[in-house]
């Protein structure tokens, strides 16, 4: 086997370095946690219910936007026209924003006095303080990251097999259907995974939009300021669990695609 | 008959200007030009992929430059083949039938050889099998007109064969090519009319025999290189082969592998010119009449009838010596190593 160089040793050094920087302030808090704790969490009603939404506007949010966020990653990956670099700007512009921010600014278009809340009043419901409006802060925060994810997917997708396909008698319709969608497929796959799972950690947006119900996030900051330390603990180790279980679980899915395309 | 009228477009700083050719039914046209000169963008410009600033494309007198690309029925095959990496061969030859022709796909990969192929994925096949498929997924629309990027350029010499035989098949039953190159010898194994494009503008069309013997500018000349080429059939002699064309010349080849039909290439600057009978070893020796003296940059070029006419290149200082001009016997000689056979790929 080769020597070790002084270089390889830094390097080595930094990347163990990153790693404990990401890992111990996690296994810290789980190791903190005793089991009692965990068991009283788990059979904790509101913990769970909290949980049950927060993934469920989380996905809910993804899968909506993504109908119509992902032909337009389309056209802004094939597409050139005026004022493209700006628009790609005003995309990506909630990423960049302070979420309070974002929730401020969600709430001025969906709260009572404007008109998308009257309206939606009118019909009997209101955004805040409603799933909905939890669905659409976090798709608000989240979508940038579908929108890049794809962009990019379609960019490496090659023209000309789109153009072949349009000689060959398809539709646009169906070229985008059959050739560049199922080709972009896992840089979109990736970009839903990294959507869903930034909705499921927003704070800031919406606990601004909807305090009420409780998503997880805000359940544990709620727990924190009422009763300390301790008792919000237990619910972060949980909701850390199902976390990662479901985003190993839809990154192994996404990965899957990787061989069919090969 | 599908007519190009004046067809132009500007990309970056490379310009088609006012192309225009027709192609009839039945046509093997074959578009010959340097690499950049613009063919595979002519090739765009017809299907409607780009869309022209000045010009038409007519089919049988119908204005298709405003119809949709998918409404023109024209198909294309690209140089690098674009088969969808994500569907199998049969999906590939599937993609332009409606489900109801499903049965169609065996048929077609017959037609081009691809039988064996069908549920194999695009990225696990050679560029000539990857050709072959990329030819019956568009016949399957049965396309007015087959356009050819480059079909033969990416391939090795093996596939090279099978694939210009399978070409000349789909011609002989009746398929209009449109075929752009910039290699003549794809033009004179397979083309009824070639054009030359030089940057952007077509300067020659015509039948390869005028092309290729009358050009008409010095572009012309240089590029297409070979003046002497000959169509014919392979006669086995004991120890060699020779071809034998329409008017009854035989030229003398290396080698007994060749077979059946097709041309002969070699360079003018292969032959020899002798104001007498020459000894050696050549095997091609022919006596003929000096049709043509023509100065060239490099010396001048003599069209010889030997029964068939041959084009010698020699230097001036030659000419002089030899007393040569219009009207005089000559012999002429060249080594049958120097003489390039292009099969015409047809099981005899």
């Amino acid at each position: 086997m080769r020597k070790l160089s002084s270089f390889d040793l830094g390097l080595a050094l930094c990347g163990g370095l990153v790693l404990l920087f990401v890992i111990a302030p996690l296994a810290g808090m789980v190791l903190h946690t005793s089991p009692a704790a965990l068991r009283e969490t788990v059979a904790d009603g509101e913990v769970l219910r909290s949980i049950r939404l927060t993934l469920l506007a989380s996905v809910a949010g993804t899968a909506a936007f993504a109908i119509i966020a992902v032909p337009f990653a389309w056209v802004l990956a094939r597409r050139q026209f005026w004022g493209k670099g700006l628009l790609l700007g005003i995309i990506d512009l909630p990423v960049v924003i302070p979420h309070s921010t974002a929730g401020i600014a969600l709430l001025c278009v969906l709260s009572r006095d404007s008109m998308v809340g009257r309206v939606a009043e009118r019909l009997g419901f209101s955004f805040i303080g409603h799933p909905v409006g939890i669905a659409i802060a976090m798709a608000f925060v989240s979508l940038p990251f579908l929108i890049g994810a794809a962009r990019e997917g379609f960019g490496a997708v090659p023209v000309r097999l789109e153009k072949t396909a349009l000689t060959l008698g398809a539709s646009p319709l169906r070229v985008f259907f059959t050739v560049s969608l199922p080709l972009a497929r896992r840089s979109i796959l990736s970009g839903l995974v990294m959507m869903f799972a930034r909705g499921l950690s927003e704070f800031g947006a919406v606990i601004i939009v909807a305090y009420h119900p409780m998503v997880a996030p805000i359940l544990i900051y709620e727990r924190f300021t009422a009763f300390g330390l301790a008792t919000a603990r237990g619910a972060a180790v949980v909701f850390l669990a199902v976390s990662l279980v479901v985003f190993v679980a839809l990154r192994l899915l996404a990965g899957r695609g990787r061989h069919v395309d090969d | 008959m599908l007519t190009i009228d004046g067809l132009s477009c500007r990309l970056g700083g490379f310009a088609i200007s006012g192309v225009s050719f027709s192609v009839a039914a039945g046509d093997y046209f074959v578009l010959l030009g340097e690499s950049g000169a613009g063919k595979t963008v002519i090739l765009e410009l017809i299907t409607g992929l780009i869309t022209p600033e000045a010009g038409r494309i007519l089919w049988d007198g119908t204005d298709l430059t405003q119809q949709p690309i998918q409404r023109r029925n024209l198909g294309l095959v690209y140089q690098d083949h674009a088969l969808f990496p994500h569907l199998t061969v049969r999906q590939n030859i599937g993609y332009a039938l409606p489900r109801s022709e499903g049965g169609c796909i065996a048929e077609l990969a017959e037609r081009v050889g691809a039988q064996a192929l069908l549920d194999r994925r695009p990225a696990t096949l050679s560029l000539g099998e990857a050709q072959r498929v990329a030819l019956a997924r568009t016949l399957a629309r049965r396309p007015r007109v087959l356009l050819l990027d480059e079909p033969l350029a990416s391939l090795d010499v093996q596939a090279r064969t099978g694939i210009r035989s399978l070409l000349r098949r789909l011609h002989k039953q009746g398929q209009t090519l449109i075929h752009v190159t910039h290699d003549y010898e794809e033009a004179v194994a397979l083309a009824s009319r070639v054009a030359v494009l030089e940057q952007g503008r077509i300067v020659q069309i015509g039948t390869p025999d005028e092309i290729f013997h009358r050009p008409r500018s010095r572009f012309v000349s240089e590029f297409v290189g070979i003046r002497n080429f000959f169509r014919g059939q392979i006669v086995r002699e004991p120890g060699q082969a020779e071809l034998v064309t329409a008017a009854g010349v035989r030229f003398a080849l290396a080698g007994e592998a060749a077979s059946g039909t097709g041309c002969i290439v070699f360079e003018s600057l292969a032959v020899t010119v002798h104001t007498s009978r020459p000894d050696g070893s050549a095997r091609n020796v022919f006596a003929g009449t000096i049709r043509d003296i023509e100065p060239v940059p490099q010396g001048v070029e003599l069209a010889i009838d030997v029964g068939e006419t041959v084009f010698a290149l020699i230097t001036r200082t030659s000419l002089e010596q030899m007393g040569l001009a219009c009207g005089a016997r000559v012999w002429v000689s060249f080594k049958s190593t120097a003489v390039r056979f292009i099969p015409d790929g047809d099981t005899p």
